[in-house]
């Protein structure tokens, strides 16, 4: 090949910049936008700049109760990222041995993933639904629900996060090494410290990478929410009910609210990440790099 | 006891004792294939529980009677019939139904067209042009942190650029293109497929630049070699090995644009009708039935358009 870089070169970067650009600016546009003055409209230029729209959001006397919905997104978010973690971790175990229902348990991620979130979304409703008057009909006439926060909303999150979950427990171990399990055994470890002490520590970085899918998709959910989350709203649903009505930057503030807590949990989980690899490769064995 | 164990006891009656103890205690260890239940089993009860489950009520309801007020419990067609209402009256027009899937086929195709060329290029770039690890992770993370962000937000994002007064339309009129502000920009056929594929086109580009990365860059040096022009490259030697991450990029794409309701929603203004809108609706008027049977023909078409897909590719073996 030629020395130097390809005029193509030239030609990508100015169409990824172009890519980037498009992915951001409107995101941007609408941070910038909920700083708007009090008398601000929809849209440019700003009318003044001001924390005004945002300072109303948190006095409740705004569009949404945000602070009870915050409260629920948030208590989901982190409950969904921890179930998401511990069941594609030890699924993703399970995988690197052959097992009966292997490739059912992998073709039910898979759809559950290309499945539209409308579908899986209505059938939870449904069932949820029937249980209900099951219940009503056979022991509780009285009873109210059972459908909620945390029991069908919790379901149908899970459906959307543990696919990518067990995906990327599949490339974690795609380039895991399995000698180094064989040498924990050799010494003596049991299967639990070998899992504790050798496994763990190495697949730490991308099991991060798991709660931070499980937190954030959980965080942003929506189709999958619209029919199975019950009588309360998330976040989300709040912001998109908003969106037929808007008149006010106060749709802007929510969204820069909404994305400020995912910006913090995305920092947070790839400064973790970053600080876990370079003492990997701090402390990592120098095998194999010569003596010197 | 085996013939070696015999030589050992005679030799060192001890040894072989030991040897049994450790059988014993192996023995009373979980047998491996307990284990991989035990650690598969939670996240196969999650899908059980949540997904087939309940897909599985999706096909009953579907042939569910109802009234204004309820599901009745009793085998009828009428969430199909009510589906297809007029579609042999009307012929040779469609009818609302036909309309809508037209409608939705045609979306999809768009934005599937688009994503496509997007993602393949975008990842072509990280993959082929950018050399260094440290850049091809900033690069790809730059691409993924707006996926864990809010989809809403990135629809409303485009209120303030598309809208009647927005920064498009005052641009065009400041210098004088236009005279009117144009309507069609946002709450149109325009704006659904701008806002689908600013959210999906990751969907393109991350099994796609999966493929690219694993192309051996000597296969490519080998084809320069023998003489192939750079597009003769792409063509014969580029696309046959992407074709895996093409093929499950469109998958994704596809799949999605066939089920949103919500950005065909929102970035239509509510009056696009698409096939995950009917299912919306009808829920919305409680008609379950008609919701589950509107959410069969969905699947019916979604699982058609995978499985002609997935014959030009084994998805297992590429993940």
């Amino acid at each position: 090949m030629k020395e130097g870089r390809p005029r193509s070169f030239y030609v990508l970067a100015v169409f990824f910049a172009a890519y980037t650009l498009f992915l951001y600016g409107p995101m941007i546009a609408i941070y910038v936008l909920s700083f708007q003055g009090p008398q601000g409209g929809l849209t440019f230029p700003m009318n003044g700049v001001s924390t005004f729209w945002i300072a109303k959001l948190f006095q409740g006397t705004g569009i949404v109760d945000l602070g009870a919905a915050f409260r629920r997104s948030l208590l989901l978010g982190v409950i969904v990222m921890i179930v998401t973690v511990v069941l594609s971790v030890a699924a993703g175990m399970a995988f690197r041995r052959k097992f009966k229902a292997q490739s059912i348990l992998f073709y039910s991620a898979i759809a559950s993933l290309i499945v539209p979130s409308i579908i899986t979304s209505l059938g939870i409703s449904l069932e949820f639904r029937i249980i209900d008057d099951l219940i009503k009909a056979h022991w509780n006439e009285n009873f109210e629900t059972s459908m909620g926060l945390l029991t069908s909303g919790l379901g149908a999150h899970l459906t959307w996060t543990l696919p990518f979950g067990l995906l990327i427990m599949f490339a974690i171990f795609n380039r895991f090494d399995p000698r180094l399990e064989e040498a924990a055994r050799d010494l003596g470890a049991t299967p639990w410290q070998t899992f504790r002490h050798v496994v763990l520590p190495i697949i730490l970085p991308s099991v991060i990478g798991i709660g931070l899918f499980g937190f954030t998709l959980s965080w942003d959910e929506l189709a999958r929410s619209s029919q199975a989350i019950g009588a309360v709203n998330t976040l989300p649903l709040d912001l998109q009910g908003l969106t037929t009505t808007v008149t006010n930057p106060d749709i802007y503030a929510l969204g820069t609210v909404i994305s400020a807590v995912s910006f913090t949990v995305i920092t947070l989980a790839l400064g973790t990440i970053h600080v876990l690899n370079k003492r990997q490769a701090a402390k990592g064995s120098d095998a194999g790099k010569g003596l010197v | 006891m085996d013939t070696s164990e015999d030589i050992l006891h005679q030799a060192s009656p001890d040894l072989v004792r030991g040897s049994e103890t450790a059988r014993r205690s192996k023995a009373a260890r979980l047998s491996p294939s307990f284990i991989s239940w035990l650690q598969a089993g939670p996240m196969m009860l999650v899908f059980l529980a949540f997904f087939l489950i309940p897909l599985v009520f999706v096909v009953i309801v579907s042939f569910w009677d109802y009234n204004e007020y309820q599901l009745l419990p009793a085998f009828s067609g009428r969430g199909y019939t009510d589906t297809f209402e007029g579609c042999i009256a009307q012929l040779p027009e469609l009818c609302t139904i036909g309309k809508t899937y037209l409608m939705t086929l045609k979306l999809c195709f768009m934005v599937w067209a688009i994503t496509l060329f997007i993602g393949f290029w975008v990842a072509y770039f990280l993959a082929f042009h950018v050399k260094s690890k440290t850049w091809q992770m900033g690069l790809s993370l730059l691409c993924t942190i707006p996926f864990w962000t809010s989809n809403v937000i990135r629809m409303i994002a485009w209120i303030p650029l598309l809208g009647r007064n927005g920064l498009v339309n005052s641009g065009l009129v400041k210098t004088g293109l236009i005279n009117h502000p144009l309507e069609w920009l946002l709450f149109s056929e325009f704006s659904v497929v701008l806002a689908l594929v600013h959210l999906f086109t990751f969907f393109m580009v991350v099994p796609i630049f999966n493929s690219m990365v694993r192309i051996d860059k000597s296969l490519i040096e080998a084809a320069y070699d023998a003489g192939a022009t750079g597009f003769q490259t792409l063509v014969n030697v580029v696309i046959p090995l992407a074709k895996p991450g093409i093929v499950i990029g469109s998958i994704f794409v596809i799949t999605i644009v066939m089920g949103d309701f919500i950005t065909i929603g929102v970035m239509g203004g509510q009056q696009i009708a698409a096939a995950g809108k009917i299912i919306e609706t009808r829920v919305n008027a409680l008609q379950f039935p008609a919701a589950a049977a509107n959410a069969v023909i969905l699947l019916a078409i979604t699982f058609l358009i995978i499985t002609m897909m997935s014959r030009i590719v084994d998805i297992k073996k590429e993940l």
